[in-house]
């Protein structure tokens, strides 16, 4: 094969190769990397839509991170709300998916079941739970029905919150529980024939074999839930509008208002600023740990 | 390592950047100018636009029609005049995301909520100029106290197209049948107080076990609603200058008090996370604009009467929007233009069909009825033309946006059986002073 033929393939190869990504590097430049640059530019100016100003104000809207009392509130109810949303999701997802591989009766009806709110319209879904938990709604129709007096669930904070997060863990927990299935019916049988014949029991098998094999999905769902539990935001707008009070405003929602609402989008853009650098912790933090407790990383 | 978790920060990159990405779709918009006079004739004719939150197609057929005759008539300056309808619920959010994006609209619907906001920012044109100097427009028919809410100085920038006075619809089947009066008969003897409606809802909600007196579009979010009954007695969320809070004053605290009590005491009015639409048979009488009349049918017996008396007499409240012109449009003025066209004596007597204009010549019994099959002239004389004199806005101010979430955010502690009335609105107070300063 002569150099020039060689020269002319690899250059083949390089057009071609770039040809083959452009699409998503011009994608991911389009709509991930230049937003992203303009909306740090954003944060460091003073935007009026209505006044139609755009004005300098360097690092005023970050200073106001610090010192907004609202968005302190609103980082406590996203907290709240992440914790108890991967915790439920997480755990409900895993006990689905164990029962489901017990290979029992029904399981392909009980999988559907449990799988079907994740192809339905998320704000359809909402809007449905929003007249089941309304005071004279459907849940209370039926606590009635059992003597129990149900509470106004989406009026009152601690039950708001609630409300909120377990609406998104029926929404999503289907698509975990795949995962997590998925993860289980991949564990060598005869490693758990293996501890049942040394006599462990179901337990200590689930804790010393089943648990260490599937961490690498257990990581994966828990970066999947923790970075859309940030997201949350059609759930709140429908269901609760961020009350009572401020104990439903989660971090995206505040963005929103600040944006939206109030039109201050140079602030806005600050608060989008602080999300994504939250969601990059958190998700580096969590890359990071899985050295420590991710089976295939040891 | 697991494949598929390795593309997570990117992943999540692209997640927390979806906030940005909407923001970087905005640019800024053009600078606009204020305009007076004649239009210049464009280079060629324009598009006109206009956002509107009416979805209802005979509203936007009428809308339509006018525009095709300013068309005909004036084909060197426009060719086409087009209506954006918008949904009423997130309808400023939409436009001001417009505004942002750099496409402004020619003209558009405004809420009287939001008029101080729109007026003092400099985003919409002139009006006075055009509107005086029109050929026929009759700019002095224009009733003054209704321009008030739309004026800086002596600048006009909205016409108030719609001043539809707040009355009590009232569903005569329900109270009937709880043994209650008929509300006409007590306004024609002077005893229509919201005691009196308090009353009758309680009874009516009892004995239908539907519900009694709803503040309709209030539903424990949009609390500005609530200056329909606040206003009788004599309250107000600020003062007339906007710049101190008024929750606290005595009168406030006596009607937030008399509506706790009324909805958790009395059962008088339905609690918080409880539907009800009145113009579905679902309630025994509803406070809301006089507009909300075409939604009405032949399934229940009805009646439309004044807002009741409170312990300081009657006040009326009306429901503003006003049409304005945006700086930033591309051709503002002859956007103004098309607006003079719009809203003169023959077309604003078109539209009163639908919207009570703010033209004292046209605010008559007569001129009304003729639009307004529904309402017999009584209904008309006592609800309408009564109701827009001396009439009071529901609240508003250039910081609204911020104040509505904040006392929405505030006033949600006192939806409770026993919560501290008066200690919420302090805490209310407490909370809205920083931005009525700001």
């Amino acid at each position: 094969m002569s150099l020039t033929t060689a020269s002319a393939r690899a250059r083949r190869d390089w057009w071609v190769g770039y040809a083959m990504v452009s699409p998503v590097v011009l994608g991911a430049l389009l709509f991930v990397v230049v937003p992203l640059g303009m909306v740090v530019w954003y944060s460091l100016h003073e935007w009026n839509v209505l006044a139609n100003t755009f004005q300098f104000s360097g690092a005023e809207n970050y200073q106001r991170l610090v010192e907004d009392q609202g968005l302190h509130d609103a980082l406590w109810a996203t907290l709240w709300f992440s914790i108890g949303l991967v915790v439920l999701n997480i755990v409900l997802a895993l006990l689905l998916a164990v029962l489901l591989d017990q290979r029992l009766p029904g399981t392909t009806t009980f999988r559907t079941f449990f799988f079907s709110p994740v192809v339905v319209s998320l704000v359809a879904w909402t809007i449905v739970w929003s007249f089941l938990l309304q005071a004279d709604g459907g849940i209370n129709g039926f606590l009635s029905l059992l003597g129990i007096e149900g509470p106004n669930w989406l009026r009152q904070p601690t039950t708001a919150m609630l409300s909120v997060i377990v609406v998104q863990v029926f929404k999503n927990v289907g698509l975990n529980m795949i995962l997590f299935l998925a993860a289980l019916q991949g564990v060598p049988e005869e490693l758990q024939e293996a501890a049942r014949l040394d006599g462990a029991s179901a337990w200590r098998r689930f804790r010393s074999i089943t648990l260490p094999l599937i961490s690498p999905t257990i990581l994966l769902v828990s970066i999947i839930t923790i970075v859309g539990s940030l997201e949350v935001f059609a759930q709140i707008d429908v269901l609760t509008g961020g009350g009572p009070g401020s104990s439903t405003t989660v971090l995206v929602y505040y963005l929103y208002q600040q944006a939206f609402q109030f039109n201050d989008f140079g602030y806005a853009s600050a608060i989008a600023v602080l999300l994504f650098a939250i969601v990059l912790v958190l998700t580096l933090l969590q890359w990071q740990s899985r050295k420590k407790w991710v089976f295939h990383e040891v | 390592m697991n494949p598929r978790t390795a593309h997570r920060p990117r992943a999540a990159l692209a997640a927390a950047s979806a906030a940005a990405a909407l923001l970087a779709l905005t640019a800024c918009g053009g600078d606009g100018q204020g305009v007076a006079g004649e239009p210049d004739t464009p280079d060629e004719p324009v598009d006109l636009r206009m956002t509107v939150w009416t979805a209802d197609e005979k509203q936007l057929a009428m809308f339509q029609e006018i525009a095709d005759a300013y068309v005909a008539e004036n084909p060197d300056l426009v060719s086409s005049v087009s209506f954006d309808s918008i949904p009423f619920e997130d309808y400023t959010t939409a436009l001001t995301t417009q505004l942002a994006g750099g496409n402004a609209p020619d003209l558009a619907w405004i809420f009287e909520s939001n008029a101080p906001e729109f007026v003092s920012s400099g985003a919409l044109v002139d009006l006075a100029p055009v509107l005086s100097e029109a050929e026929g427009y009759q700019y002095d028919d224009l009733e003054p106290s209704a321009l008030e809410l739309w004026k800086d100085g002596d600048g006009l920038y909205a016409y108030p197209f719609s001043n539809s006075p707040f009355g009590v619809f009232v569903n005569t089947d329900q109270l009937e049948a709880a043994g209650q009066k008929n509300p006409a008969d007590l306004v024609a003897a002077g005893d229509w107080t919201f005691d009196a409606a308090r009353d009758m809802a309680a009874a009516a909600a009892e004995k239908s076990g539907k519900q009694g007196l709803v503040v309709r579009d209030f539903d424990y979010q949009a609390w500005e609603n609530l200056a329909t009954v606040w206003s009788g007695w004599g309250a107000a969320p600020w003062s007339a200058d906007g710049t101190q809070c008024t929750f606290t004053d005595p009168a406030m605290v006596e009607a937030m008090t008399w509506i706790h009590d009324a909805t958790f005491a009395d059962g008088a009015m339905p609690g918080p996370g409880t539907t009800a639409d009145f113009f579905a048979g679902d309630a025994a009488m509803t406070i809301t604009q006089i507009s909300r009349a075409s939604s009405l049918d032949d399934s229940f017996g009805w009646d439309v009467v004044p807002l009741p008396a409170g312990p300081s007499g009657k006040q009326n409240v009306i429901g503003q929007a006003g049409i304005g012109v945006f700086a930033a449009g591309k051709t503002p003025d002859v956007a103004a233009d098309f607006l003079a066209w719009f809203t003169d004596p023959e077309n604003a007597e078109k539209l009163s069909a639908y919207f009570p204009p703010p033209r004292e010549s046209l605010l008559t019994a007569d001129s009304l009825a003729a639009a307004n099959p529904l309402l017999s002239a009584d209904q008309l004389q006592d609800v309408v033309v009564d109701g827009i004199t001396d009439a009071v806005t529901k609240p508003s101010h250039k910081n609204f946006a911020k104040l509505q979430e904040t006392v929405r955010s505030q006033l949600d502690a006192m939806w409770t059986a026993d919560a501290d009335v008066a200690g919420v609105l302090g805490d209310t107070c407490d909370a809205i002073t920083p931005l009525l300063e700001d």
